[in-house]
């Protein structure tokens, strides 16, 4: 497994020199002058030449590409241009915000949509699969940013329950702050919880219909006994697969519920410094974006193997 | 045992992840055609086109069969026919500013109330219909017309081309799709044409990967070494033999990318990169009305039902749609939701 998974992280070393060339070409390609951004109109060519020159923005596009390379392999991610912070600074603060949310709705997602699969899958037909069914269609369709603005209407602007906007002090501790949290995350958590609700409930339709589980009752096992010890301990190995993907739908979630919140995370950094054409902070937030996108992915397919024992590493790969 | 389960529906909220993470479709299609062709060459075009006829007029009743099916088409029917039939439909003009009636309550001459500036949201929403369903039908036939291209010919060729092409597809596939789209719509500027082509792209690599793998299980069959052995050159084999091969899973992820797309163009429209004012979207009329909640509380509680609408109509359709192209899905039951 260890080798596997060394290959695994090997293998991603070409896909994130690709995707720091894309990164890096978005932003090139990208309108608008950074130095003419910094100085203003009234800046004369003079000025702006050598604001360029400050910058690195005179040298040819590849040679700028490998001085950033090389800078990122170092985690120089380089100041940012609006407010002189250093981008690592920055990217932390934010990321940890975003991560909070996006673990906080996970988990959430996880497990109301676990056991509304598994008590949808066990008494499919009857009234509460059709209940959780129909939760499920609609948590599908349902924009988070507008479920956001919802639930803002109704427990902010006329309960008064939570607050509308905002991260919270950062010194007071998770609990403290966890009024500020609820909304966020019940917006983006609604769309996993019904994704994972679905393929619990289908997978534990497939597997109950399989011979083993008849075998199981046929030996006069109690019902309880079939259900954990059979039946769930298969059908959930096809959900964890889908968890990277969610995790990574979670992050582009975050990035629209945080405009909706004026959360600072991740996503808010982004909008805001490509509104500002605050080139360093895209790239090294977008970097890290997909650093952790792809790890995400390696160590849910070795978490798979971990759990179903029949996933041979070494063929897997392909 | 490795168990797929292909789930549809598989759109993500806001983000739309799903719309750019390579949904496995397990159903190669049929391959029947090929076989059953009639030796005879004048009758062969008609005898095929008949059969083809025969499929699609089974899977359309088998789709209206199905109560989802039926539901997925009725609401998709309906919006589509607001979305042609706006001008005759709407009651206001959508974007005539009227300050004396600024965000009023739904009443009888406006029946979902007004916005900031006196617009009609109910006019607006029916206009918006036209945004939201470009992008799940224009947007994703775009990416699916770019990954059927790419997907073919990476699938045929084989070699450096397509490791070249299925790396850059993969590196699309590295980004979490709305963190891309964003970026594309940084290069282009914001825009409703610009958002369209981000909604395309990102789903791009999807297709293709999918296109690829039929055309890899296809490429060694009988009939298309067969077709190679009558001397098909290499287009008319990637045409005539191959491509029959795609359309069903093609149809089915097409259908299951066009809510995702749908929520992508909404999500990027509620960040303002979208269509730009006065032109309505559902996405901007719901960013509009998040400034005005104490005053006008009603005004952002339609335009956000008409995306669920469309959304679910749409999914129960992908549902519906695969049931129907393959019905043993159906029939098993567990797969049906």
């Amino acid at each position: 497994m260890q080798r596997y998974l060394i290959r695994r992280l090997l293998q991603l070393i070409p896909t994130l020199i690709l995707a720091s060339m894309l990164i890096f070409l978005i932003i090139q390609l990208a309108p608008g002058d950074p130095a003419a951004m910094m100085l203003g109109t009234e800046a004369t060519d003079e000025q702006l030449a050598i604001e360029r020159a400050r910058l690195g923005l005179d040298k040819p596009i590849p040679v700028r590409y490998l001085i950033w390379l090389s800078d990122v392999l170092r985690l120089n991610l380089g100041k940012s241009q609006v407010t002189s912070l250093p981008v690592t600074e920055l990217v932390r603060m934010a990321f940890g915000n975003t991560l909070k949310l996006a673990l906080t709705a996970l988990v959430v997602s996880l497990l109301f949509g676990l056991s509304m699969g598994i008590i949808a899958g066990l008494r499919r037909d009857k009234a509460a699969d059709t209940v959780i069914t129909g939760f499920n269609a609609i948590g599908l369709a349902i924009p988070s940013f507008w479920l956001g603005i919802m639930l803002i209407l109704v427990f902010s602007v006329n309960l008064h329950l939570l607050p509308p906007s905002g991260v919270g002090d950062p010194d007071a501790g998770f609990i403290s702050n966890l009024k500020y949290l609820i909304m966020p995350v019940t917006a983006i958590a609604i769309s996993n919880t019904a994704v994972f609700s679905r393929y619990m409930r289908t997978s534990l339709i497939d597997v109950l219909g399989e011979d083993y589980v008849r075998t199981a009752h046929a030996k006069g096992l109690a019902e309880r006994f079939v259900v954990t010890r059979h039946a769930l301990r298969n059908a959930w190995i096809p959900v964890v697969t889908i968890i990277g993907i969610q995790f990574g739908r979670l992050l582009g979630g975050a990035v629209i519920t945080e405009a909706v919140f004026a959360y600072s995370g991740i996503g808010r950094l982004v909008v805001f410094s490509i509104q500002n054409r605050d080139y360093p902070v895209v790239q090294g937030t977008l970097m890290l974006v997909v650093l952790i996108f792809l790890l995400t992915n390696v160590f849910v397919d070795v978490f798979y193997g971990v759990i179903d024992p029949r996933v041979r590493f070494e063929r897997a790969e392909s | 045992m490795t168990r797929t389960i292909e789930e549809p529906g598989d759109s993500g909220l806001g983000s739309g992840e799903a719309y750019a993470s390579g949904t496995e479709v397990d159903d190669a299609g049929p391959a029947v055609a090929e076989f059953e062709r009639v030796p005879s060459l004048t009758s062969e075009e008609t005898h095929r086109g008949r059969l083809a006829q025969n499929q699609t007029y089974g899977v359309l009743r088998r789709m209206l069969r199905s109560p989802k099916g039926a539901v997925g088409m009725a609401i998709l029917g309906l919006l589509m026919f607001t979305a042609i039939f706006g001008p005759y439909l709407t009651p206001h003009d959508p974007i005539l500013i009227n300050v004396k009636v600024q965000l009023q309550p739904p009443s009888t001459t406006y029946w979902f109330g007004t916005d900031e500036l006196g617009r009609d949201i109910f006019s607006r929403i029916i206009y918006g219909s036209r945004v939201s369903l470009q992008a799940g039908l224009l947007a994703v036939a775009l990416a699916a017309l770019v990954g059927v291209i790419t997907g073919l010919l990476a699938g045929y060729m084989g070699g450096w081309f397509d490791t070249v092409i299925m790396r850059i597809w993969d590196t699309f596939l590295a980004f979490p799709a709305i963190f891309l789209a964003i970026g594309i719509v940084t290069i282009l500027g914001p825009g409703q044409m610009n958002t369209m082509l981000a909604v395309a792209i990102i789903g791009m690599p999807t297709f293709a990967r999918l296109v690829r793998a039929t055309t890899l299980s296809v490429k060694s069959q009988d009939y298309v070494q067969a077709s190679r052995a009558i001397g098909s050159g290499s287009s008319r084999i990637m045409r005539k033999t191959i491509f029959p091969n795609c359309v069903a899973p093609l149809m089915v992820a097409m259908a299951i990318a066009a809510p995702a797309a749908i929520l992508v163009e909404a999500s990027l429209s509620y960040l303002g990169l979208g269509s730009q004012p006065p032109d309505p979207s559902w996405g901007n009329m719901i960013q509009s009305a998040q400034g005005f909640l104490h005053r006008a509380p009603t005004y952002g509680i339609f335009p956000g039902l008409a995306i669920t609408f469309l959304v679910v109509g749409m999914n129960y359709f992908a549902d519906g749609l695969q049931d129907a192209i393959d019905p043993r899905r159906a029939r098993a039951g567990a797969k049906m939701q």
